[in-house]
């Protein structure tokens, strides 16, 4: 009896675990993201892969919302001083750092202190700041010496080193150093596993239990970043067709981005949503310093022999999920305009061969680096060698791994001792929005790279970019940079792509995500 | 046979040394830098300088590699450039699962390939022998990925007996782990097999024209009997030679069919590791590979004494 009474127990609590483990498997998420990751900093790296890790783990002082405009985030308030020199935050009551300890003005202050010396945006501010000073635990000032208008932007910066409020004692690490596992504690709603961390398998997130949202519904970046799944992993499945595969099985969620030529795979699966989950425009960068691109009139030339729907149709194909767009900022933005590019990014050869004649273009090569493991951006060498040479331009394509590429960019050398003439890449809708946060649009003369443009007078205007402080006259601004840039060509615009990612139909977004984020992602 | 594998393990240490230095050297010609991509496309030369410099790049390659070599001999492999974790670590992490791949797929070649080269040769001319010998051409001739791909579709997408991708450990259930290995096992062992096969079959076949085979069928000794006990013993040296040179195959089929079944195993971690120039896990895991190798290599000699009562060392 009291042996069967023992099996009884057994079975019941057996019955028991499997029924939580079933739950727990329903709270999973498994996803494959667009890479695996393999620095956990993103302040260090600029990898869009960091970032999408950085909002998992911390969260941010104030934070943009769907309509691009600067909320409240661990900040419960803010206010401006009238001479708009001093900025004081107040921070949320009860926000807590991962491993339980309360976070604090000093934590708030170490933070953007570590995030202006790398920034780009960062930078540019930092030599407005006068001093920080710590009023008490959840208070703290922001004092400048002048007024710097994008103060509230630059500390919601959401992408391409996110501004992220980290602990002190990690904030205080070397800004040139990433981070290791041990030091990824944050307060946002999600927690880093450093122990079940495996690089190149998986990266595990649980929820936060003790996060507190905000009362106001998800909006971008900002309000209620509400965890729905206990727990997340990010599986890493490099192989894109087996990534597909595994999804129309149920082996995994979601996968993030899904090749266009594999897309009719998910397409036809009723089982699976299809949804855009990044957006972001290409570009291209001619070199400054070396001919034949140091002669503004054959950078015009380039621009007019360019052709932008001939460039997305065979580097995207499908036509829903690509965009011409002239203007240097994402089109639809608030700062979008195409003012002075008509006749530009049309490939019109004819017109470019006068351009080049009356440059007196003397057919210096242009070599084009361009990166042949990455398919979102490996047909851009071959696309842009066509159309240039049409218009007459000599054209040596130089195929490399995407890694090679850095160090090759990098070189400020002529063609024949290993530089470079034109190079092509892709920018994030969200950092592609203002004249200040793509360092590719710097133009100083003597702290540009990768190019090397050196324009006075698109510098000014970007200056002038810092102290407009109303969005009309961020516009008039705006638009003249984007006239002089087709001036002088700095950036050249090759229309804009959406990627699209597809997950399992018990998935649900409560809102439109700026990003692939999983707060506010729902599994039934 | 102690004084022979004393002298094969010591001649094991000039050889790595060499491979070191070769690795090390090329490593620093080929381009690419790890800092740049740490430091991402943004950021500046000065920053990636930074990088470089706390990664002990910007030294001279020759206190770079005295260092990397002083910390060696004292078993530390170094840590990663990216993961910021013990190489040791990242190595143990994925040793498991090429080796479980990679002795899947040995036991699965062996055991169906032997067999059927021998088959082949004792059915010289006959149906047997040639469907056996298209086979191993189609072994040979069908990329690994397109196997791969053909197989996924077929048993996992189409079918639904076997998982698409993935690895389990053994701690976490026999089932989960076998079920997951078979198709990866299969089709890193597709190549392996021909290969195999046909070199057994050649080498039984010269085996069965020699003299002994036919005092053996003499003797009134049954087909089987003369092949197992005369034939196959007496053609083994070439087919123990095939396999381990096999295990290169082996080692290099590794890297695809991981990536492919999404199986976190070196083979990745090695392309991982070469597409980011984390140097210090590319150098580990070369010499790793050397050192296996080497070890199957000194297996195999062993072996031939075992086969051959006249090989002595």
């Amino acid at each position: 009896m009291q042996t069967r009474f023992i099996r009884f127990i057994a079975a019941l609590a057996l019955t028991g675990l499997s029924g939580l483990s079933g739950l727990v498997q329903a709270q999973t998420l498994k996803v494959v993201m667009h890479s695996d990751i393999k620095v956990l900093d993103p302040l260090v790296s600029t990898q869009y892969i960091v970032r999408n890790h950085g909002h998992m783990v911390w969260d941010q002082l104030v934070a943009f919302d769907e309509k691009n405009e600067v909320r409240p985030q661990m900040a419960s308030r803010w206010t401006v001083s009238p001479d708009k020199l001093v900025y004081t935050f107040v921070l949320r009551d009860g926000l807590e750092w991962h491993d339980g300890t309360p976070v604090t003005s000093e934590d708030c202050i170490a933070s953007i202190k570590r995030f202006v010396q790398r920034d780009p945006s960062g930078l540019r501010l930092a030599p407005s700041i006068a001093a920080f000073e710590a009023v008490d635990a959840r208070t703290f000032r922001l004092k400048l010496k002048e007024p710097y208008a994008l103060v509230l932007e630059t500390l919601a910066k959401p992408s391409l080193s996110p501004m992220l409020i980290m602990p002190k004692r990690v904030a205080e690490s070397p800004a040139s150093e990433p981070i290791g596992p041990e030091k990824v504690i944050g307060s946002g709603p999600f927690i880093f596993k450093a122990d079940e961390w495996k690089p190149g398998e998986k990266v595990v997130y649980v929820r936060n239990p003790k996060y507190k949202p905000r009362s106001e519904p998800p909006s971008g970046f900002a309000g209620g970043k509400v965890a729905m799944v206990e727990r997340i992993e990010w599986l890493a499945i490099p192989d894109a067709q087996t990534a597909v595969s595994a999804l129309t099985r149920g082996e995994v969620d979601m996968v993030e981005i899904v090749p266009t030529d594999l897309l009719p795979l998910v397409e036809k699966d009723k089982a699976i949503t299809v949804l855009p989950f990044s957006s972001g425009q290409y570009f291209g960068r001619m070199n400054w310093a070396f001919p034949p691109f140091d002669n503004v009139k054959v950078r015009q030339a380039a621009m007019v022999a360019l052709n932008q729907e001939q460039i997305l149709k065979g580097v995207v194909g499908d036509p829903r999920y690509y965009k011409v767009c002239k203007s240097i900022y994402f089109c639809g933005s608030q700062l979008a305009t195409d003012a002075g590019s008509a006749g530009f990014y049309q490939g019109d050869a004819k017109r470019a061969q006068q351009m080049l004649k009356d440059a007196g273009y003397d057919g210096t090569p242009v070599v084009i680096p361009y990166p042949t493991d990455l398919p979102t951006l490996a047909p851009l060498g071959p696309l842009a060698k066509q159309q240039l040479e049409r218009a007459g331009f000599k054209v040596q394509l130089a195929p490399m791994d995407w890694q090679s590429m850095g160090p090759r960019l990098r070189k400020k050398e002529k063609v024949a001792d290993g530089g470079w003439g034109f190079f092509m890449s892709f920018y994030d809708a969200r950092d592609a929005l203002d004249p200040i946060g793509r360092t590719v649009l710097n133009t100083n003369c003597k702290t540009s790279f990768l190019g090397w443009p050196c324009d006075d007078k698109f510098e000014f205007l970007r200056n002038a970019y810092t102290r407009a402080d109303t969005l009309e006259a961020k516009r008039d601004i705006a638009r003249e940079v984007q006239e002089r840039n087709t001036e002088v060509g700095v950036f050249v615009p090759l229309g804009e792509a959406r990627f699209v990612g597809a997950m399992n139909r018990k998935l649900e977004y409560t809102f439109k995500a700026p990003i692939t984020v999983f707060w506010g992602l729902k599994k039934s | 046979m102690l004084s022979f594998i004393l002298r094969r393990v010591l001649a094991v240490i000039p050889v790595l040394l060499i491979v070191a230095v070769l690795v090390f050297g090329l490593l620093r010609m080929v381009p690419g830098d790890p800092a740049a991509v740490i430091a991402g496309d943004a950021a500046t030369n000065e920053q990636v300088r930074d990088i470089r410099e706390r990664l002990g790049l910007e030294k001279p390659i020759p206190v770079q590699f005295a260092i990397w070599l002083g910390k060696l001999v004292q078993g530390d492999l170094g840590q990663s450039f990216f993961f910021k974790k013990p190489v040791a670590d990242l190595i143990a992490q994925r040793l498991e699962p090429t080796l479980a791949l990679g002795a899947c797929a040995l036991v699965l070649a062996v055991s169906v390939a032997v067999p059927l080269g021998v088959l082949a040769a004792f059915r010289q001319g006959s149906w047997v022998d040639r469907l056996v010998m298209g086979l191993s051409v189609v072994g040979f001739s069908l990329p690994l990925f397109v196997l791969a791909y053909l197989l996924v579709y077929v048993f996992a997408v189409e079918l639904e007996w076997l998982p698409v991708q993935g690895y389990a450990r053994i701690a976490d259930g026999f089932w989960p782990f076998i079920e997951r290995l078979i198709l990866p096992s299969v089709a890193l062992s597709v190549g392996y097999v021909a290969l195999i096969a046909r070199i057994t079959r050649t080498s039984v076949l010269e085996v069965l024209n020699e003299d002994y085979i036919r005092t053996a069928r003499s003797k009134g000794l049954t087909d089987r009997e003369v092949l197992v006990g005369h034939a196959l013993r007496n053609a083994a040296v070439p087919i123990l030679t095939i396999i381990g040179i096999g295990v290169a195959v082996l080692i290099g089929g590794a890297v695809v069919t991981e990536s492919v079944f999404a199986i976190p195993g070196l083979g990745r971690l090695t392309v991982e590791a070469v597409l980011s120039r984390d140097f210090p896990v590319i150098q580990a895991l070369i010499l790793l590979f050397s050192c296996g190798y080497l070890l199957v290599n000194l297996l195999i000699d062993i072996g031939y004494a075992f086969l051959d009562p006249r090989i002595r060392y």
